[in-house]
């Protein structure tokens, strides 16, 4: 056995000084691919919970829209709002939008745009069953209620 | 200056470098929340047609389960109270029950019956007062406009959970096939997250949904 052991005055540690580098690349990646929301919640976001959720398959066709209090309830009132993007919309103006963000989609993808509604669990039924009469109106049907996973 | 004994070691200690540059790497990790689109997906239905009058529905009553929600977030089930938000859960078992019934199956949906695992065939009633067949069952959930959708999500995501545990169920064999490191429990979570771009399991996700047809209808409220 000894025949194989030649030198042994190799030193046996593992070079660390490139550590750092390393973990700063892995660093800067989490920083640069962590996308900031873009659009400002104006509205109050306390999503139900619920088990059977699902996933969606295209992200490129979902809309957001969000219903809920106002947080700035001197400004807006205390009574649920819808907002899109960054600004408050009317129940009324739901399909002119919906075809504007329609428009932003290519043809044949059209049809299949995805509302995502994070609805707050506070809000009533009655602005929600008015913003799906609209989307109907739209030719929007396809509807995701945001939820969050119940953990039991 | 006095102190002239070491003038060896200069350097910064950087060993301790990727101890900080983790520490940053975990804040980071913690912090980032990945935008999550999950939830409950529905189709609406499409908007009636002004010219054409309304279909008539002439089901049977026994073949509709009514499920109301007021505007004090009460539930009126089959024209009984059942109570609040937090009885919620139990609507599950009364829908399984209902749409299994197969009170008076037809030509049709017998064999439906006869394909069941016996562990749902033991969830059949047969009761005259209930659903005929599941083809003809339809889940009717009406809230107010009042109803919080705290409770309108909740009363469907437990219908959507029925559902998927009959589906589940229904094709467990094959399922715990495919995956053999779960168990009967997670029958209705593997159903629902089947991926269907796969030509086999889509065949499955068909096979268990053929003759019992998902039938949740979500009324307007008034």
């Amino acid at each position: 056995m000894s025949k194989f052991k030649k030198s042994s005055n190799t030193s046996q540690d593992i070079p660390t000084s490139a550590l750092p580098d390393i973990i700063f690349m892995l660093l800067f990646f989490f920083m640069v691919t962590t996308v900031l929301r873009e659009t400002e919640i104006l509205v109050e976001q306390q999503i139900p919970k619920a088990t059977q959720l699902q996933k969606l398959q295209k992200k490129s066709l979902v809309t957001n829209m969000y219903i809920g209090k106002p947080k700035d309830t001197k400004r807006y009132g205390t009574e649920p709002l819808i907002q899109v993007n960054d600004v408050f919309m009317e129940v009324s103006n739901v399909v002119l939008w919906v075809t504007q963000e329609k428009d932003k989609l290519s043809e044949v993808e059209r049809d299949q745009i995805t509302i995502n509604m994070k609805v707050d669990s506070e809000a009533k039924m009655g602005i929600v069953s008015d913003v799906q009469q609209e989307l109907k109106e739209a030719n929007a049907r396809k509807v995701l209620y945001s939820t969050i996973k119940r953990v039991e | 200056m006095a102190r002239g004994k070491n003038r060896g070691g200069q350097e910064v200690n950087a060993g301790s470098m990727a101890d900080i540059a983790f520490l940053l790497l975990i804040f980071f990790l913690v912090t980032t929340t990945i935008a999550s689109d999950k939830g409950i997906l529905l189709i609406l239905p499409p908007k009636p047609d002004p010219n054409q009058p309304p279909p008539d529905i002439n089901k049977n009553a026994k073949n509709i389960f009514k499920i109301l929600a007021n505007s004090k977030d009460k539930l009126l089930v089959e024209d009984e109270p059942f109570g609040g938000l937090e009885d919620v859960p139990k609507l599950r078992k009364a829908v399984k029950e209902f749409v299994l019934n197969f009170g008076n199956p037809d030509e049709e949906t017998l064999p439906v019956y006869n394909s069941l695992p016996s562990s749902l065939k033991a969830q059949s009633k047969k009761s005259p007062d209930s659903s005929d067949n599941p083809k003809e069952a339809v889940v009717s959930f009406k809230a107010d406009r009042g109803t919080s959708y705290e409770l309108f999500i909740a009363v469907i995501d437990e219908l959507q959970a029925a559902y998927n545990e009959i589906y589940g169920e229904r094709v467990g064999n094959e399922l715990l096939q495919y995956f053999p490191d779960s168990d009967q429990d997670d029958l209705a979570d593997i159903f629902r997250n089947l991926d269907k771009s796969d030509p086999k399991l889509d065949e499955l996700y068909d096979e268990a949904r053929a003759g019992i047809p998902r039938n949740i209808s979500i009324a307007e409220p008034d």
